[in-house]
Protein backbone atom coordinates (compact mmCIF):
# COMPACT_ATOMS: atom_id res chain seq x y z
CA UNK A 1 0.00 0.00 0.00
CA UNK A 2 2.71 2.35 1.04
CA UNK A 3 4.63 1.40 -2.08
CA UNK A 4 1.72 2.16 -4.33
CA UNK A 5 1.33 5.62 -2.88
CA UNK A 6 5.02 6.23 -3.31
CA UNK A 7 4.85 5.00 -6.87
CA UNK A 8 1.89 7.24 -7.62
CA UNK A 9 3.71 10.22 -6.12
CA UNK A 10 6.80 9.49 -8.21
CA UNK A 11 4.74 9.18 -11.39
CA UNK A 12 3.02 12.43 -10.62
CA UNK A 13 6.28 14.20 -9.97
CA UNK A 14 7.64 13.23 -13.37
CA UNK A 15 4.64 14.64 -15.22
CA UNK A 16 5.58 17.89 -16.94
CA UNK A 17 4.75 20.88 -14.76
CA UNK A 18 1.59 22.66 -15.84
CA UNK A 19 2.38 24.96 -18.74
CA UNK A 20 1.03 28.11 -17.15
CA UNK A 21 3.73 28.00 -14.45
CA UNK A 22 7.36 28.27 -15.52
CA UNK A 23 9.02 29.45 -12.31
CA UNK A 24 12.74 30.16 -12.06
CA UNK A 25 14.25 27.27 -10.02
CA UNK A 26 14.99 28.18 -6.41
CA UNK A 27 18.71 27.43 -6.72
CA UNK A 28 19.25 30.23 -9.24
CA UNK A 29 22.15 32.50 -8.33
CA UNK A 30 20.95 36.05 -7.55
CA UNK A 31 22.92 37.22 -10.59
CA UNK A 32 20.53 35.38 -12.90
CA UNK A 33 17.56 37.66 -12.29
CA UNK A 34 19.77 40.72 -11.91
CA UNK A 35 21.87 40.20 -15.06
CA UNK A 36 19.54 38.28 -17.35
CA UNK A 37 16.39 40.17 -16.37
CA UNK A 38 17.65 43.65 -17.24
CA UNK A 39 16.78 43.92 -20.92
CA UNK A 40 14.00 41.32 -21.02
CA UNK A 41 12.51 39.02 -18.39
CA UNK A 42 14.86 36.32 -17.14
CA UNK A 43 13.66 33.53 -19.44
CA UNK A 44 12.67 30.13 -17.99
CA UNK A 45 15.79 27.90 -18.26
CA UNK A 46 13.67 24.87 -19.18
CA UNK A 47 12.79 26.31 -22.60
CA UNK A 48 16.25 25.71 -24.11
CA UNK A 49 18.65 22.76 -23.93
CA UNK A 50 21.99 22.77 -22.10
CA UNK A 51 23.75 23.00 -25.47
CA UNK A 52 21.66 26.02 -26.43
CA UNK A 53 22.48 27.80 -23.18
CA UNK A 54 26.17 27.07 -23.64
CA UNK A 55 26.06 28.86 -26.97
CA UNK A 56 24.13 31.82 -25.58
CA UNK A 57 26.57 32.20 -22.69
CA UNK A 58 29.63 31.87 -24.95
CA UNK A 59 28.74 34.94 -27.03
CA UNK A 60 27.25 37.48 -24.64
CA UNK A 61 29.15 40.33 -26.31
CA UNK A 62 27.24 39.52 -29.53
CA UNK A 63 23.81 38.90 -28.13
CA UNK A 64 20.90 39.12 -30.59
CA UNK A 65 21.89 42.61 -31.71
CA UNK A 66 22.98 43.84 -28.28
CA UNK A 67 25.92 43.52 -25.89
CA UNK A 68 25.28 41.61 -22.64
CA UNK A 69 28.92 40.97 -21.69
CA UNK A 70 29.63 39.84 -18.11
CA UNK A 71 32.74 39.26 -16.03
CA UNK A 72 33.92 35.63 -16.17
CA UNK A 73 32.91 34.69 -12.65
CA UNK A 74 29.31 35.85 -13.02
CA UNK A 75 29.10 34.32 -16.48
CA UNK A 76 30.23 30.94 -15.16
CA UNK A 77 27.80 31.00 -12.21
CA UNK A 78 24.87 31.80 -14.48
CA UNK A 79 26.03 29.33 -17.15
CA UNK A 80 26.29 26.46 -14.66
CA UNK A 81 22.83 27.21 -13.37
CA UNK A 82 21.30 27.38 -16.85
CA UNK A 83 22.91 24.11 -17.90
CA UNK A 84 21.72 22.20 -14.85
CA UNK A 85 18.18 23.66 -15.17
CA UNK A 86 17.97 23.28 -18.94
CA UNK A 87 15.12 21.47 -20.66
CA UNK A 88 15.04 18.77 -23.27
CA UNK A 89 12.56 17.21 -25.67
CA UNK A 90 9.16 18.65 -26.46
CA UNK A 91 9.56 22.18 -25.19
CA UNK A 92 12.94 22.83 -26.74
CA UNK A 93 12.61 21.34 -30.23
CA UNK A 94 12.83 23.79 -33.09
CA UNK A 95 14.64 26.52 -31.14
CA UNK A 96 17.55 26.41 -33.57
CA UNK A 97 17.00 27.99 -36.95
CA UNK A 98 20.39 26.73 -38.12
CA UNK A 99 22.72 28.92 -40.19
CA UNK A 100 24.72 29.72 -37.08
CA UNK A 101 22.00 31.87 -35.50
CA UNK A 102 21.70 31.80 -31.71
CA UNK A 103 18.88 29.60 -30.38
CA UNK A 104 15.55 31.25 -29.63
CA UNK A 105 12.93 29.83 -27.31
CA UNK A 106 10.39 31.98 -29.18
CA UNK A 107 10.70 29.86 -32.34
CA UNK A 108 10.40 26.41 -30.77
CA UNK A 109 7.51 24.26 -31.99
CA UNK A 110 6.07 24.33 -28.48
CA UNK A 111 6.17 28.13 -28.24
CA UNK A 112 4.56 28.50 -31.67
CA UNK A 113 1.82 26.04 -30.77
CA UNK A 114 1.06 27.81 -27.49
CA UNK A 115 0.81 31.11 -29.38
CA UNK A 116 -1.04 30.06 -32.50
CA UNK A 117 -4.02 32.21 -31.48
CA UNK A 118 -1.98 35.39 -31.36
CA UNK A 119 -2.77 37.36 -34.52
CA UNK A 120 0.18 38.38 -36.70
CA UNK A 121 -0.65 42.05 -36.14
CA UNK A 122 -0.08 41.64 -32.38
CA UNK A 123 3.55 40.52 -32.80
CA UNK A 124 4.20 43.58 -34.95
CA UNK A 125 2.45 46.03 -32.63
CA UNK A 126 4.87 48.69 -31.42
CA UNK A 127 3.69 48.28 -27.83
CA UNK A 128 4.76 44.64 -27.95
CA UNK A 129 7.71 44.85 -30.30
CA UNK A 130 8.93 41.27 -30.01
CA UNK A 131 7.78 37.80 -29.10
CA UNK A 132 10.56 37.88 -26.48
CA UNK A 133 8.72 40.70 -24.69
CA UNK A 134 6.70 38.16 -22.68
CA UNK A 135 5.68 40.73 -20.08
CA UNK A 136 3.89 42.88 -22.68
CA UNK A 137 1.13 40.26 -22.73
CA UNK A 138 1.72 38.09 -19.66
CA UNK A 139 1.37 40.56 -16.79
CA UNK A 140 3.05 38.18 -14.30
CA UNK A 141 5.76 36.78 -16.59
CA UNK A 142 8.44 38.10 -14.27
CA UNK A 143 7.10 35.72 -11.60
CA UNK A 144 7.10 32.82 -14.08
CA UNK A 145 3.33 32.85 -14.27
CA UNK A 146 1.58 32.55 -17.66
CA UNK A 147 -2.04 31.83 -16.74
CA UNK A 148 -4.81 32.86 -19.10
CA UNK A 149 -6.37 35.21 -16.54
CA UNK A 150 -3.12 37.17 -16.33
CA UNK A 151 -3.04 37.98 -20.04
CA UNK A 152 -3.09 41.68 -20.80
CA UNK A 153 -2.79 42.18 -24.52
CA UNK A 154 -2.12 45.80 -25.39
CA UNK A 155 -4.58 46.71 -28.12
CA UNK A 156 -7.06 44.06 -26.96
CA UNK A 157 -6.21 41.60 -29.73
CA UNK A 158 -7.91 38.71 -27.97
CA UNK A 159 -10.92 40.53 -26.60
CA UNK A 160 -13.30 39.13 -29.20
CA UNK A 161 -12.60 35.47 -28.59
CA UNK B 1 48.89 57.02 -12.16
CA UNK B 2 46.07 57.44 -14.63
CA UNK B 3 44.75 54.00 -13.85
CA UNK B 4 45.18 54.15 -10.12
CA UNK B 5 41.86 55.75 -9.32
CA UNK B 6 40.07 53.38 -11.67
CA UNK B 7 41.58 50.50 -9.74
CA UNK B 8 40.49 52.17 -6.51
CA UNK B 9 37.02 52.52 -8.01
CA UNK B 10 36.82 48.83 -8.80
CA UNK B 11 38.21 47.85 -5.40
CA UNK B 12 35.58 49.93 -3.65
CA UNK B 13 32.80 48.45 -5.76
CA UNK B 14 33.95 44.99 -4.71
CA UNK B 15 32.97 45.92 -1.18
CA UNK B 16 29.61 47.06 -2.57
CA UNK B 17 29.79 50.44 -0.89
CA UNK B 18 27.26 52.89 -2.19
CA UNK B 19 28.79 55.95 -3.76
CA UNK B 20 27.48 59.31 -4.83
CA UNK B 21 27.27 60.42 -8.47
CA UNK B 22 29.89 63.02 -7.60
CA UNK B 23 32.38 60.38 -6.39
CA UNK B 24 31.80 58.26 -9.48
CA UNK B 25 32.23 61.24 -11.81
CA UNK B 26 35.36 62.41 -9.97
CA UNK B 27 36.95 58.98 -10.29
CA UNK B 28 36.42 59.00 -14.06
CA UNK B 29 37.78 62.55 -14.35
CA UNK B 30 40.86 61.54 -12.36
CA UNK B 31 41.30 58.47 -14.57
CA UNK B 32 41.30 60.74 -17.63
CA UNK B 33 44.17 62.65 -16.02
CA UNK B 34 45.62 66.06 -16.84
CA UNK B 35 43.30 67.74 -14.32
CA UNK B 36 40.28 66.88 -16.47
CA UNK B 37 37.19 68.93 -15.67
CA UNK B 38 33.93 67.25 -16.63
CA UNK B 39 31.09 69.33 -18.04
CA UNK B 40 27.41 68.45 -18.13
CA UNK B 41 27.09 70.25 -21.49
CA UNK B 42 29.50 67.85 -23.18
CA UNK B 43 27.64 64.94 -21.57
CA UNK B 44 24.33 66.26 -22.89
CA UNK B 45 25.75 66.56 -26.41
CA UNK B 46 27.04 62.96 -26.19
CA UNK B 47 23.66 61.72 -24.96
CA UNK B 48 21.86 63.29 -27.95
CA UNK B 49 24.49 62.44 -30.60
CA UNK B 50 23.55 60.04 -33.41
CA UNK B 51 26.41 57.58 -33.68
CA UNK B 52 24.62 55.47 -36.29
CA UNK B 53 26.82 52.45 -35.60
CA UNK B 54 24.02 50.11 -34.60
CA UNK B 55 21.01 50.04 -36.90
CA UNK B 56 18.48 49.50 -34.11
CA UNK B 57 20.29 51.55 -31.48
CA UNK B 58 21.78 54.59 -33.26
CA UNK B 59 21.93 56.81 -30.15
CA UNK B 60 21.65 56.69 -26.36
CA UNK B 61 18.31 58.45 -26.70
CA UNK B 62 16.94 55.61 -28.85
CA UNK B 63 16.29 53.59 -25.69
CA UNK B 64 16.51 56.30 -23.04
CA UNK B 65 14.29 58.97 -24.74
CA UNK B 66 15.33 62.62 -25.05
CA UNK B 67 15.26 63.03 -21.28
CA UNK B 68 17.16 60.87 -18.79
CA UNK B 69 14.52 61.80 -16.20
CA UNK B 70 11.95 59.73 -18.13
CA UNK B 71 11.56 55.98 -18.31
CA UNK B 72 12.80 54.55 -21.59
CA UNK B 73 12.19 51.44 -23.63
CA UNK B 74 14.64 48.89 -25.02
CA UNK B 75 14.61 49.35 -28.81
CA UNK B 76 14.68 45.61 -29.52
CA UNK B 77 13.02 43.86 -26.60
CA UNK B 78 10.46 46.56 -25.75
CA UNK B 79 11.18 46.27 -22.01
CA UNK B 80 10.75 49.41 -19.91
CA UNK B 81 14.04 50.93 -18.76
CA UNK B 82 13.95 52.96 -15.56
CA UNK B 83 15.11 56.59 -15.79
CA UNK B 84 18.89 57.13 -15.87
CA UNK B 85 18.92 60.36 -13.89
CA UNK B 86 19.34 60.03 -10.10
CA UNK B 87 16.72 62.73 -9.61
CA UNK B 88 14.11 60.30 -10.98
CA UNK B 89 15.68 57.04 -9.84
CA UNK B 90 17.84 57.11 -6.73
CA UNK B 91 19.53 53.79 -7.52
CA UNK B 92 21.35 55.34 -10.48
CA UNK B 93 25.02 56.33 -10.20
CA UNK B 94 25.39 54.64 -6.81
CA UNK B 95 27.21 51.45 -7.79
CA UNK B 96 30.48 52.07 -9.68
CA UNK B 97 30.73 48.49 -10.95
CA UNK B 98 27.25 48.68 -12.43
CA UNK B 99 27.96 52.05 -14.03
CA UNK B 100 31.18 50.72 -15.57
CA UNK B 101 29.46 47.53 -16.80
CA UNK B 102 26.83 49.49 -18.73
CA UNK B 103 29.40 51.93 -20.16
CA UNK B 104 31.44 48.95 -21.35
CA UNK B 105 28.48 47.28 -23.06
CA UNK B 106 26.74 50.29 -24.53
CA UNK B 107 29.80 52.21 -25.67
CA UNK B 108 30.84 49.18 -27.75
CA UNK B 109 27.34 48.60 -29.05
CA UNK B 110 26.11 52.16 -29.64
CA UNK B 111 29.28 54.25 -30.01
CA UNK B 112 31.19 51.41 -31.69
CA UNK B 113 34.24 51.70 -29.43
CA UNK B 114 35.18 52.07 -25.79
CA UNK B 115 34.39 55.46 -24.29
CA UNK B 116 37.22 57.47 -22.76
CA UNK B 117 37.22 58.13 -19.02
CA UNK B 118 36.63 61.80 -19.85
CA UNK B 119 33.51 61.01 -21.87
CA UNK B 120 32.22 58.95 -18.97
CA UNK B 121 32.94 61.78 -16.53
CA UNK B 122 30.98 64.20 -18.75
CA UNK B 123 28.09 61.76 -19.07
CA UNK B 124 27.92 61.26 -15.30
CA UNK B 125 28.06 65.05 -14.77
CA UNK B 126 25.14 65.46 -17.18
CA UNK B 127 22.97 62.78 -15.55
CA UNK B 128 23.68 64.09 -12.07
CA UNK B 129 22.54 67.55 -13.09
CA UNK B 130 19.26 66.61 -14.81
CA UNK B 131 16.23 67.99 -12.98
C1 LIG C 1 22.01 44.41 -22.72
C2 LIG C 1 20.70 43.81 -22.83
C3 LIG C 1 20.57 42.32 -22.58
C4 LIG C 1 21.01 41.61 -21.49
C5 LIG C 1 21.75 42.12 -20.26
C6 LIG C 1 20.63 40.23 -21.74
N1 LIG C 1 19.94 40.13 -22.92
FE1 LIG C 1 19.16 38.43 -23.72
N2 LIG C 1 18.47 39.52 -25.30
C7 LIG C 1 18.68 40.87 -25.52
C8 LIG C 1 18.11 41.25 -26.79
C9 LIG C 1 18.13 42.65 -27.39
C10 LIG C 1 17.51 40.09 -27.31
C11 LIG C 1 16.75 39.96 -28.65
C12 LIG C 1 15.29 40.13 -28.40
C13 LIG C 1 14.49 40.09 -29.66
O1 LIG C 1 15.00 39.78 -30.75
O2 LIG C 1 13.28 40.34 -29.58
C14 LIG C 1 17.78 39.02 -26.36
C15 LIG C 1 17.35 37.71 -26.54
C16 LIG C 1 17.67 36.67 -25.70
C17 LIG C 1 17.28 35.30 -25.93
C18 LIG C 1 16.46 34.79 -27.10
C19 LIG C 1 14.99 35.13 -26.90
C20 LIG C 1 14.12 34.57 -28.00
O3 LIG C 1 13.77 35.31 -28.91
O4 LIG C 1 13.78 33.39 -27.92
C21 LIG C 1 17.78 34.55 -24.90
C22 LIG C 1 17.65 33.05 -24.71
C23 LIG C 1 18.49 35.47 -24.02
N3 LIG C 1 18.38 36.74 -24.53
C24 LIG C 1 19.12 35.09 -22.85
C25 LIG C 1 19.81 35.98 -22.01
C26 LIG C 1 20.56 35.57 -20.85
C27 LIG C 1 20.74 34.15 -20.36
C28 LIG C 1 21.07 36.72 -20.29
C29 LIG C 1 21.97 36.83 -19.07
C30 LIG C 1 23.25 36.21 -19.15
C31 LIG C 1 20.64 37.83 -21.13
N4 LIG C 1 19.89 37.35 -22.16
C32 LIG C 1 20.94 39.18 -20.88
C33 LIG C 1 19.31 41.75 -24.66
C34 LIG C 1 19.90 41.39 -23.47
C1 LIG D 1 1.61 39.12 -28.09
C2 LIG D 1 1.35 38.68 -26.75
C3 LIG D 1 2.23 37.56 -26.18
C4 LIG D 1 3.59 37.55 -26.02
C5 LIG D 1 4.57 38.64 -26.37
C6 LIG D 1 3.92 36.29 -25.39
N1 LIG D 1 2.77 35.56 -25.19
FE1 LIG D 1 2.65 33.74 -24.28
N2 LIG D 1 0.68 33.66 -24.72
C7 LIG D 1 -0.05 34.65 -25.32
C8 LIG D 1 -1.41 34.17 -25.56
C9 LIG D 1 -2.54 34.97 -26.19
C10 LIG D 1 -1.44 32.84 -25.08
C11 LIG D 1 -2.60 31.86 -25.10
C12 LIG D 1 -3.31 31.93 -23.78
C13 LIG D 1 -4.35 30.87 -23.68
O1 LIG D 1 -4.99 30.56 -24.67
O2 LIG D 1 -4.47 30.36 -22.57
C14 LIG D 1 -0.12 32.55 -24.55
C15 LIG D 1 0.25 31.35 -23.94
C16 LIG D 1 1.46 31.10 -23.31
C17 LIG D 1 1.77 29.94 -22.52
C18 LIG D 1 0.85 28.78 -22.25
C19 LIG D 1 0.06 28.97 -20.99
C20 LIG D 1 -0.83 27.78 -20.73
O3 LIG D 1 -1.70 27.88 -19.87
O4 LIG D 1 -0.64 26.74 -21.38
C21 LIG D 1 3.05 30.08 -22.07
C22 LIG D 1 3.83 29.15 -21.19
C23 LIG D 1 3.55 31.34 -22.60
N3 LIG D 1 2.54 31.95 -23.34
C24 LIG D 1 4.81 31.81 -22.40
C25 LIG D 1 5.32 32.95 -23.02
C26 LIG D 1 6.70 33.36 -22.93
C27 LIG D 1 7.80 32.63 -22.11
C28 LIG D 1 6.82 34.50 -23.68
C29 LIG D 1 8.06 35.32 -23.94
C30 LIG D 1 9.26 34.58 -24.39
C31 LIG D 1 5.50 34.80 -24.23
N4 LIG D 1 4.63 33.83 -23.81
C32 LIG D 1 5.21 35.90 -25.03
C33 LIG D 1 0.40 35.91 -25.66
C34 LIG D 1 1.72 36.30 -25.67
Amino acid sequence: MKRIALFAAAAFATLPAHADRLPIPADAPPAFAAECGGCHIAFPPSLLTADDWRRVMASLDKHYGDNAALDDRTRRAIGDFLERSAGSGRRTEGANAGNGALPRLTISNWFRRKHDEVPAAAWKDKRIGSAANCAACHSRAEMGSYGERELRMPGGYLSER
Amino acid sequence: MKHLSLIALIAVSGAALAETPRQIGDAYAAAQGGGYRATAARGAEFFARKFNVSEKMPACSTCHTDSPAQAGRHAITGKTIKPLAPVANSERLSDPAKVEKWFTRNCKEVVGRECSAGEKADFVAFLAEVR
